[in-house]
């Protein structure tokens, strides 16, 4: 009885394992092709075989991206925008939890609700009524236009409020207080260096969630110089002849950033974002 | 700013206004924290709904110049009603949400169970490769997946092609290139994108419900003798119930919003042609920034965030209870 159990479970388990595996290649195909063909002219992408391997066009491919469009520009509206977004949301985010986990205060539970409530209407309906505000204060084609509406997010008080209940004693505040710190001192020398994972994983989720904006930066960026590298490589597409090896290209560029750091950072972030949820 | 006000208040100096000050700042220190958010709220959040409100009911116009609306009382919203490319969008955006939606859950739950079971020191590793597409933006996405689905020496069509030569499963597959482009089979193309694209974020989530699922329970099944599917069925689909509300409610607001896929996937939304793969927000794009009816565009906002409550709403009859009953 035992032998056919374990024979069984060997089964099972080999089986998952081919699953998990089928699966993975699967998930990872597209990646891999982005950068297969980030190296092939536009008549080898759509030959016969297409390329399965790497070729020898990514400088002639480069050359051309960077003769269509503003690319290092667009990269650095790209960048500015993610730091501006993360830096400030990180700072605003954590002071409002810290402010929700710390302090009794009348309508606390109420504003924290409101808080949650936002996190309910959906993004984008709110593109046209957002794209006009915009437009009538003249923020039209300035990068502030896309930072500054999202220096506190919700999703960020959340996560924070969640982590500071949960990571630091109310007496440690306390003990503090009594030693004469003020309350924002409190928040900057004992909260702040004791929330850090929880950063970590907020900034790492603000930073790839900005990098990849497309919607909004689409339509309130309507001229070259202020439009982020999807936007741009989006407008390539619509050329009348597509060089399909440069938007690859450029698309392996806006893509090995994110794929870098989430190498380096995949297990502080599945753990960030697994713990929340579960507490959720 | 908070810092350089307070360096007065040491304990060592115990007058009564160092005292004051201290209480003044505990008691009014959480609302100045919280208030940027709030600020922010107002300013950007709040305000343009109420606006986008009040402009459904307006006809407007960028060329008329700012502030020239027209009170059109509910002319927008039964203009949109009545208007068959309207209900054509709204039936592609169901069709692909149901079908975009639906496999990305039955192949995350068993995934998750299969991830939990079967690994243990790749667990996170593994978990990671499949949560790859969350991260990537939609737009590096849809590139890449419009020249893999190419008509001609498309890798999927060549995929398709050669399972078309296997015994049994090629029967079922037709045996000529498939044009995915057009407005009847963009759909499956966008599914597919989809399906890919979010399968790994609700696999993470699973995990992490079945994570909390304590151990005992599942030994005392095995002890009573329940193989693994029966350990499946009676504890971790029960015990999952109340993240299926969570996990279904976020993919029913994200699929009723599906814009950047179809738009970059259809090159800009050339929707005359391809009708099929337009969803209800890129028809709202298109009256907003193409045919610059921003009233219009307002009172399609607003139908489809009703339409999106209705469904939250249903989902919360169907699984909520027992999420409550699992807390």
């Amino acid at each position: 009885m035992n032998r056919k159990n374990s024979l069984g479970a060997l089964l099972v388990r080999l089986g998952g394992y081919a699953l998990l595996v089928l699966g993975g290649v699967l998930t990872v195909a597209p990646f891999y092709f982005i950068f297969v063909f980030a190296t092939h002219q536009r008549s080898e992408i759509f030959g016969f075989p297409p390329p399965l391997w790497f070729g020898e066009h990514f400088w002639s491919n480069y050359q051309i991206l960077l003769e269509k469009i503003p690319f290092w520009r667009a990269y650095w509206n790209n960048l500015y925008l993610a730091i501006m977004v993360t830096v400030t949301s990180l700072f605003f985010s954590s002071l409002a939890g810290f402010g929700f986990a710390m302090y009794e205060f009348r309508w606390r539970e109420r504003l924290f609700g409101v808080v949650l409530a936002t996190l309910l209407v959906p993004a984008i309906l709110n593109l046209i009524p957002f794209y006009l505000l915009i437009y009538q204060i003249g923020w039209i084609n300035t990068p502030k236009a896309l930072w500054v509406p999202g220096m506190a997010s919700a999703v960020g008080i959340f996560m924070m409020r969640q982590y500071i209940v949960s990571a630091i004693p109310k007496e440690l505040v306390d003990a503090a207080r009594i030693d004469g710190c003020s309350e924002f001192q409190i928040y900057r020398r004992i909260v702040l260096p004791l929330i850090r994972p929880a950063l970590g994983t907020l900034g790492l989720i603000t930073f790839i969630g900005s990098w990849n904006r497309f919607a909004d930066v689409n339509v309130i960026m309507r001229t070259q110089e202020t439009k982020t590298l999807p936007v741009v490589l989006r407008t390539l597409q619509g050329a009348t002849d597509v060089e399909w090896g440069a938007i690859m290209t450029g698309t392996a560029l806006l893509v090995a950033p994110l794929l870098l750091v989430f190498a380096l950072a995949a297990r502080q972030l599945m753990e960030g974002l697994t713990s929340g949820a579960v507490k959720n | 700013m908070q810092e350089s006000l307070s360096k007065a208040s040491p304990l060592s100096d115990p007058s009564r206004w160092a005292m004051r000050w201290s209480n003044f700042q505990r008691r009014y220190a959480p609302y100045i924290f919280i208030s940027p958010f709030f600020i922010l709220f107002l300013i950007f959040g709040l305000y343009p709904t109420l606006f986008s409100l009040y402009m459904s009911f307006q006809s407007w116009t960028p060329s008329d110049g700012w502030g020239r609306w027209k009170f059109v009382g509910l002319e927008n919203y039964t203009f949109t009603l009545t208007d068959p490319m309207f209900w054509r969008s709204m039936w592609n955006t169901v069709w692909l949400g149901v079908f975009s939606g639906l496999p990305q859950h039955l192949i995350a739950i068993p995934l998750a169970f299969v991830i939990h079971m079967v690994l243990s020191r790749f667990k996170t590793f593994v978990t990671a490769v499949y949560f790859l597409p969350y991260i990537t933006s939609s737009v590096a996405i849809a590139l890449i997946f419009n020249t893999l689905f190419a008509t001609h020496n498309g890798v999927i069509n060549l995929v398709i092609a050669h399972l078309n030569t296997w015994p049994l499963l090629g029967a079922l597959l037709p045996d000529q290139n498939i044009n995915w482009f057009t407005s009847a089979n963009i759909k499956y193309a966008l599914a597919v994108v989809v399906v890919w694209q979010f399968t790994g974020w609700n696999t993470l989530l699973y995990l992490s419900a079945i994570q909390a699922i304590p151990k005992d329970l599942y030994e005392a099944a095995a002890v009573d003798g329940a193989s693994r599917w029966q350990q499946f069925r009676y504890i971790t689909l029960p015990l999952l119930r109340p993240m299926m509300f969570f996990a279904v409610s976020l993919t029913i607001i994200g699929n009723m919003q599906l814009f950047e896929q179809p738009f970059v996937l259809l090159n800009g939304g050339a929707s005359t042609a391809t009708p099929g793969g337009q969803t209800a927000t890129m028809y709202m794009y298109r009256t907003a920034f193409e045919w610059l009816e921003m009233g219009t565009a307002a009172s399609i906002a607003w139908i489809l965030f009703v339409f999106i409550g209705i469904l939250t709403y249903l989902n919360h009859l169907v699984f909520g209870r027992a999420a409550r009953g699992g807390e």
